[in-house]
């Protein structure tokens, strides 16, 4: 008998995402988690209130929307030129700056970095790109124990879970889930809950306080990722909610932000814009709590060694892309899937992606490429309501990114040989390129209508059909076409 | 004088109205005729192609556009029942001409898109009524489907013209502007997120107490009617123009 290897942090469900199964299926056993469904329910109502409710405060809203894709833009458009302004910037402050091409590149800069401070564990502040990189495994692989320290992303740790939300991780636990996790992982992995832990929010944070505060005082490496770098400057932002964030930032000797390359804005000046924009589309406040910035290295105060490692992971060949780009300009707040109806009955686990909803479905593939079954299903993943596009403070065309990547996954699928679907949507093309090759297959459907005369329904009937009628009655065709009307009445004047 | 007086309307019947919801089609003619429209049906009229253009398909699409463009490319005013199709004609014929490197299909496109209208525009805009003459003694509730509140953008078009019909008793649908699920090939794609979403505007409906449910799209119709008529849960369907088609002088069938 062989035992697991001793872990220096609670396993999360499986190492990766990959071997996920292909959104339909995830979906469906998503749809049956009721209280899933519940927790998502009450969460994105509230906040997608909220949101609406801060953004109609500004009187210049749609204005403020317009400049922040204007300056994304004008980022992706000069992106060489502002990465080497912001190196120099970083440099001259007294950063070290690495290059990674891809999540190995990034994690075993950081890996190197933690085992040349002797350190066996480091703290973390909430950020999607080590998740994207997946970094926490590759440390424990590595030795180094990676401790979340944003509360929702503690519990998704202590919980040997997953984050199925970019912004609150966490956010399909309900609290008396959350006591049951700290109940029962906490004092394994450090300071214990104290005795009848209750499921009192207030009760919560403070266990979780009591229990990172000991990690926060015993590490000397950090890992952040960043909100923004300005190039003008190489100043690294960071906006939380928690003060977690500002613990780690100011306590361990050692800093390492990961940040990817299109997180830049050119001045100092243009951050007002997104610092207005952020906090009021993700959690629907007027200001973020805290805001952190940081310019290199202030001898006595804060972290005496900064590192920023800027990561590529996929971004320059969805730059390459003149349609897809327009993803890249995502600040990650989060608006859209918070106010995304599929979102908010399946959650974020169903995407199979560390960025789940609307953006997920067009970012992912973008990033990943388009191998897997997952990725493939991605774009196709949503109704295509355009909700997402009314709130992304950015402005992304959610929605025609959407169909601009089902494209492409049609173009790869059909690349060798033709699909099934793909000789259907021939034979469909074929039929609506002329109104007389529709009105010939109307002879079929006139012919149903006139088979099932006397009946308004079919019930269920057998695949392929079952897709619709399982649960959803389907019309009867008509008898006669609008077109055979049209003509029986213009040949009758 | 009649609104529509001297006024010639192509109608854009869409493929799923003229195949499998006629009546739809036949109410509008009956309404612009009523408002003193001439009406034409240019019969080389297909499809606007978007649920090819949606599921990936765009150069099996693009044969639609150019259809559309030639059938319709003459006409000053083309009216269509339905959000959804007037909007894909608006937004993406423009784009799959684009795609396709044909920068002359994609200004015909364009062009042709400007003089296309949803049904409710039509009404509201070019002919300036509300009050089309209509009668429909009944409790009815309205969904203001995606494609038409954030594509082709009706506004509150079609709740004005609701509000003009007499007899009419208007109730609010709760999350109204929330979808149906309905979502094209999502439907059969991803069925089972596709019905959760239903049943959830389908409850919402019944909460209402209406005895009918309208929107200005059939397909939508289509899915979330699916649903209730297997709950034979006692709510039915309609379509906007054939409210506005009944009137006291006779009901429209």
């Amino acid at each position: 008998m062989t035992t697991a290897p001793q872990r220096l942090t609670p396993a999360p469900p499986s190492g990766t995402f990959l071997g996920m199964p292909a959104f339909p299926s995830a979906a469906k056993s998503a749809l049956q988690n009721q209280q899933l469904r519940k927790n998502l329910r009450l969460a994105t109502t509230t906040i997608r209130a909220k949101r609406a409710l801060r953004a109609s405060e500004v009187a210049n809203w749609e204005e403020l929307r317009t400049a922040g894709e204007q300056i994304k833009n004008r980022v992706g458009r000069h992106l060489d030129t502002y990465l080497l302004q912001a190196e120099e910037a970083m440099t001259r402050a007294g950063v070290v700056v690495h290059w990674a091409r891809d999540a190995a590149e990034a994690n075993r800069i950081v890996i190197e970095i933690a085992k040349a401070k002797g350190t066996r564990e480091v703290v973390k502040i909430k950020s999607m790109v080590t998740q994207e990189i997946e970094l926490n495994e590759a440390l424990e692989a590595a030795g180094i124990a990676a401790w979340e320290t944003d509360l929702a992303e503690l519990i998704v740790q202590l919980g040997h879970d997953r984050p199925s939300h970019i912004l609150v991780p966490a956010i399909h636990r309900n609290r008396s889930e959350v006591r049951e996790i700290f109940q029962e992982e906490m004092g394994r992995w450090g300071a214990p809950p104290p005795d009848g832990l209750t499921d009192n929010p207030p009760d919560l944070a403070a266990a979780a306080r009591v229990h990172l505060r000991e990690k926060f005082l015993r590490a000397k490496v950090a890992v952040s990722g960043g909100n923004f770098i300005v190039a003008e400057t190489g100043s690294l932002v960071i906006v939380e909610s928690e003060g977690n964030g500002r613990m780690c930032l100011t306590l361990p000797e050692t800093l390492i932000s990961v940040v990817g390359i299109e997180k830049l804005v050119p001045t100092f000046e243009d951050l007002e814009v997104f610092l207005r924009l952020l906090p009021r589309s993700s959690t629907g406040e007027r200001m973020n709590p805290y805001t952190s910035v940081w310019t290199g290295v202030t001898p006595g105060d804060g972290p005496q060694e900064l590192h920023v490692i800027l990561l590529d992971n996929g971004r320059t060949n969805v730059l390459a892309d003149p349609v897809g780009r327009e993803a890249l300009r995502c600040i990650r707040c989060s608006a859209c899937m918070n106010v995304c109806p599929v979102y908010e009955r399946v959650g974020g686990h169903a995407y199979g992606s560390v960025y789940p909803g609307p953006i997920g479905a067009i970012l992912t593939p973008q990033l990943r490429g388009l191998d897997s079954d997952v990725d493939k299903s991605l774009p196709f993943a949503s109704t295509l309501c355009g909700a997402c596009n009314e709130v992304c403070p950015v402005k992304i065309p959610i929605m025609d990114l959407l169909v601009h990547m089902r494209h492409k996954v049609v173009e790869k699928k059909t690349a060798q040989h033709p699909t099934v679907e793909s000789a259907i949507f021939g034979g469909m093309g074929w039929v609506m390129a002329s109104g007389r090759h529709l009105a010939f297959v109307q002879i079929f459907s006139r012919l149903a209508g006139r088979m099932f005369a006397g009946r308004s329904h079919f019930g269920p009937l057998p695949p392929p059909a079952s897709a619709w009628t399982k649960a959803r009655d389907l019309p009867v065709p008509p008898q006669q076409t609008f077109r055979e009307w049209w003509s029986e009445r213009e040949d009758a004047k | 004088m009649k609104p529509g007086a001297g006024i010639t309307v192509a109608l854009f019947a869409t493929c799923i109205n003229d195949t499998m919801f006629p009546s739809t089609p036949r109410a509008v003619v009956s309404v612009l005729e009523r408002l003193g429209c001439t009406v034409t049906f240019p019969e080389g009229q297909t499809c606007c192609g978007q649920m090819l253009t949606n599921t990936g398909y765009f150069a099996e699409a693009l044969p639609t556009v150019r259809n559309y463009v030639r059938t319709f490319g003459d006409q000053a005013y083309i009216v269509g029942p339905s959000g959804s199709c007037v909007g894909a004609v608006r937004h993406q014929h423009p784009m799959l001409a684009e795609q396709a490197g044909d920068a002359g299909l994609r200004a015909e496109a364009e062009a042709v898109a400007a003089r296309t209208y949803d049904f409710s525009e039509f009404l509201v805009d070019v002919l300036g009524v509300t009050d089309v003459g209509a009668y429909f003694p009944h409790r009815v509730t309205y969904h203001p489907t995606c494609h038409s509140v954030r594509v082709a953008k009706v506004g509150d078009r079609p709740y004005r013209l609701l509000k003009d019909v007499r007899g009419l008793d208007l109730v609010e649908l709760p999350s109204s502007e929330t979808c149906c699920g309905f979502g094209g090939t999502f439907s059969v794609k991803n069925p089972d997120v596709s019905v959760a979403m239903g049943a959830d505007k389908a409850r919402n409906v019944m909460q209402t107490g209406a005895e009918y449910l309208v929107t200005g799209d059939n397909a939508c119709l289509m899915h979330i009617g699916g649903l209730l008529h297997r709950m034979n849960a006692g709510v039915r369907t309609i379509h906007l123009a054939e409210i506005l088609a009944h009137t006291e002088d006779g009901a429209f069938a």
